[in-house]
């Protein structure tokens, strides 16, 4: 008998019971979730992929009036289109992880119940797609960046530039870190839905996407620094437009963070995952 | 082929009776601090359900059983007898409280067809996708492809979105991924309960096959133990979390049958576990009296007579009530239902029924209820429903067919009126 074959089935007690080589023996299984994630979305749509561009430029746009022309935000000397592409493209990234991931048991609930697959590759094709979603938006600052080089002569990549895999890992994890723990505990409590609705849009308020850390009193910094997704944003921001800081120290913190986030989340979404079943 | 596929040892699984948790935080907190008070938890139901509030029900009970290779094992059971637990254990979908499950080879389990079928997907990228599923790579899914085309029957509709597709289409297209997958084991849970006779027929051979030549292991789960027949060369009767038997099919359904208690005078029904279909229902049928003496024991020929009480929220001008009969192998036998000339009060309503059941063959049988109303053009909408709720006997009378036996096997479960015959001249 070959062992390699054997599964045992006992009561699942301990606390790291994750097998990771499992996920990636069902790699296929998140290929082709991502692909149904993909074709399935734009059905019966008259625009189609194209979603992806306009939603993103109507956001910046509406940003530049409202946050720039109206309310009249510093954008550290950075044009404004610039700017907003910039912050919108990593904060929509690390909401639409979070978003995304959070509702994992309730829109799997019926696969769930029915067929043995290990339960990572759902969050982590939703994360998959989360990141192939804001390549494009990396494209759309890209060819902002290449026009602004060609008709103005300003280049404004810093060599920090290598760093943006890092930050949208970074940014992706937390959100799926953060995302796996709400998924895992609305199926207890389905109030948490109502309040990560809304605590996802203030928590864009309280980090520096539509405003520039510059706008932010000094007396207040000490805190406001202690948002895990301020020095996302500013290295973000600084690696692609050489505005505002580098807060390395902060970015550590905010790393430590994102790591604790994901394995809380991880282990929760595992404890939840054994008898889920039971208690829907 | 005597090495093992599955072996289980002493497994238990435990659910808790009742409600878990109240749902929000601020009900668990409240719940919390009022146990930690010593006072009564205000989140838990009142009335008859409060009985078993933290009760605890063992669904399996010390299953201890082994599955050789190229088996094919039936489970069998009443209703509540922890079959579909065992099948979720054995599927990884929950887990066990105690106990072990080993199992050599790769698992293929079927407790619902097309598990992850996405409407608006073709069936060829349904294929994929469920084949992945189940646990497929692609390049298992592509070698197989043409064969899961053909066995489905759908071959001309495979690149049009599944939405479009007749439930039967559905279903086979859906069978015939599951059947296809290359598992050492099958596990299925009467999946074969749809699509058309000539396909089941076709479902069963292949699984046959699958298990006699290809020397695969299947263990199979159903109510109808004409199936179980035609596919199982052993089964195990299980009973209240326990296995009360263990071999020939024969023998196994005769004692299943055989074990079949007549139900109680009165059955409460508000509590029972309702279907999918019949969750969130705009009625409650609450209880079953009968009022016909005969403590679930019939002569050919009887008639039933009962209360059923219903509580309804709403006023209901005109609804229905079907009763259906069916033999305690699965088989539908009848269906009768009320004239709909009765209407629905909020609050409980107490209705007397008459049911003739006089045309029963000698045999046991289940009476299901399921109450609905119909608009005016025809369609109707579930109120409520609750299967095989009562079970009771017919025994056959004094001079019953000549006081020969009745033969179910080949007569069916209907007694037809006596010929009438004349001498002609």
């Amino acid at each position: 008998m070959d062992n390699n074959n054997v599964i045992l089935i006992k009561p699942r007690t301990k606390l790291f019971d994750i097998n990771l080589k499992e996920v990636f023996e069902y790699r296929d299984l998140i290929y082709l979730f991502v692909k149904r994630n993909y074709s399935t979305r734009y059905k019966q749509t008259i625009l189609g992929p194209a979603w992806l561009v306009i939603n993103p430029l109507f956001t910046v746009v509406l940003y530049s009036f409202l946050f720039g022309v109206v309310a009249n935000l510093q954008t550290d000397g950075v044009p404004q289109v610039l700017f907003y592409l910039v912050g919108n493209a990593i904060w929509s990234l690390f909401a639409n992880s979070l978003n995304s991931t959070s509702v994992t048991f309730a829109e799997n609930a019926g696969v769930f119940g029915k067929v043995y697959f290990p339960r990572l590759v759902a969050p982590i094709s939703t994360i998959i797609t989360c990141i192939l979603d804001s390549c494009i938006q990396i494209a759309m600052i890209a060819i902002a960046l290449l026009f602004n080089y060609l008709y103005y002569g300003i280049s404004y990549p810093t060599h920090y530039i290598w760093l943006f895999p890092i930050v949208m890992l970074q940014t992706t994890l937390m959100g799926m870190g953060i995302g796996l723990m709400v998924s895992s505990l609305t199926t207890k409590y389905r109030d948490l839905k109502v309040l990560i609705g809304f605590g996802v849009q203030l928590w864009m308020y309280a980090t520096p996407v539509v405003y520039s850390l510059s706008q932010v009193p000094e007396q207040f910094l000490g805190v406001y620094m202690y948002n895990p997704m301020a020095p996302v944003l500013l290295i973000w921001r600084y690696a692609w437009l050489g505005a505002g800081s580098l807060p390395f120290a902060y970015w550590g913190y905010s790393w430590l963070f994102t790591l604790l986030m994901l394995v809380l989340g991880v282990v929760l979404f595992n404890k939840t995952e054994k008898n889920f079943m039971d208690t829907l | 082929m005597s090495e093992v596929a599955i072996r289980i040892d002493g497994l238990k699984k435990q659910y808790r009776l009742g409600t878990i948790s109240a749902g929000t935080l601020r009900g668990d907190i409240q719940s919390w601090w009022a146990r930690k008070r010593g006072k009564e938890d205000p989140n838990s139901i009142i009335g008859e359900k409060q009985r078993i509030v933290g009760e605890k029900l063992w669904a399996l009970n010390g299953v201890t059983f082994e599955v050789k290779k190229g088996e094919a094992v039936g489970i069998i059971g009443m209703n509540g007898a922890g079959k579909s637990t065992l099948l979720k254990i054995l599927s990884r979908v929950t887990s066990p409280t105690e106990g072990e499950v080993e199992i050599h080879g790769r698992v293929s389990s079927m407790l619902e067809v097309g598990t992850g079928f996405h409407p608006e997907l073709t069936g060829r990228e349904n294929i994929y996708l469920n084949g992945a599923i189940l646990g497929m790579s692609r390049k298992e899914v592509d070698s197989k492809m043409a064969d899961i085309i053909e066995f489905s029957e759908c071959g001309d509709f495979i690149d049009t979105p599944v939405k479009r597709y007749s439930s039967g289409m559905y279903v086979k297209l859906a069978f015939s991924v599951a059947a296809h997958l290359d598992a050492d084991i099958m596990i299925m849970d009467e999946v074969l309960a749809v699509g058309d006779m000539k396909f089941q027929q076709k479902c069963l051979g292949k699984m046959g096959d699958s298990a006699e030549k290809d020397g695969k292991t299947v263990l199979y789960v159903s109510h109808n133990m004409n199936t179980i027949r035609q596919l199982c060369t052993r089964c195990i009767v299980l009973n209240q979390g326990q296995v009360i038997f263990d071999g020939d099919t024969e023998k196994a359904i005769e004692m299943y049958v055989g074990a079949f208690d007549v139900s109680e005078n009165t059955v409460t029904l508000d509590d029972m576990e309702r279907r999918e279909e019949f969750k969130g229902n705009k009625v409650t049928m609450s209880k079953l009296e009968m009022l016909d003496g005969k403590n679930g024991h019939y002569t050919v020929g009887d008639k039933m007579e009962l209360i059923l009480t219903t509580y309804s929220e709403h006023d209901i001008d005109k609804y229905f009530t079907r009763a259906i009969i069916k033999h305690v192998n699965g088989d539908g036998v009848t269906m009768m239902k009320t004239a709909g000339d009765h209407s629905y009060k909020v609050g409980d309503n107490k209705r007397k029924m008459n049911i003739d059941i006089s045309m029963l063959a000698p045999g046991s049988y289940t009476l299901s209820f399921v109450q609905f109303e119909v608009n005016d053009y025809g369609t109707d909408g579930y109120l409520d429903g609750l299967h095989n709720v009562y079970t009771f006997v017919v025994e056959p009378s004094m001079d019953f067919n000549a006081k020969m036996e009745w033969k179910s096997k080949y007569w069916g479960y209907v007694v037809g009126k006596d010929i009438v015959e004349e001498d002609v001249m």
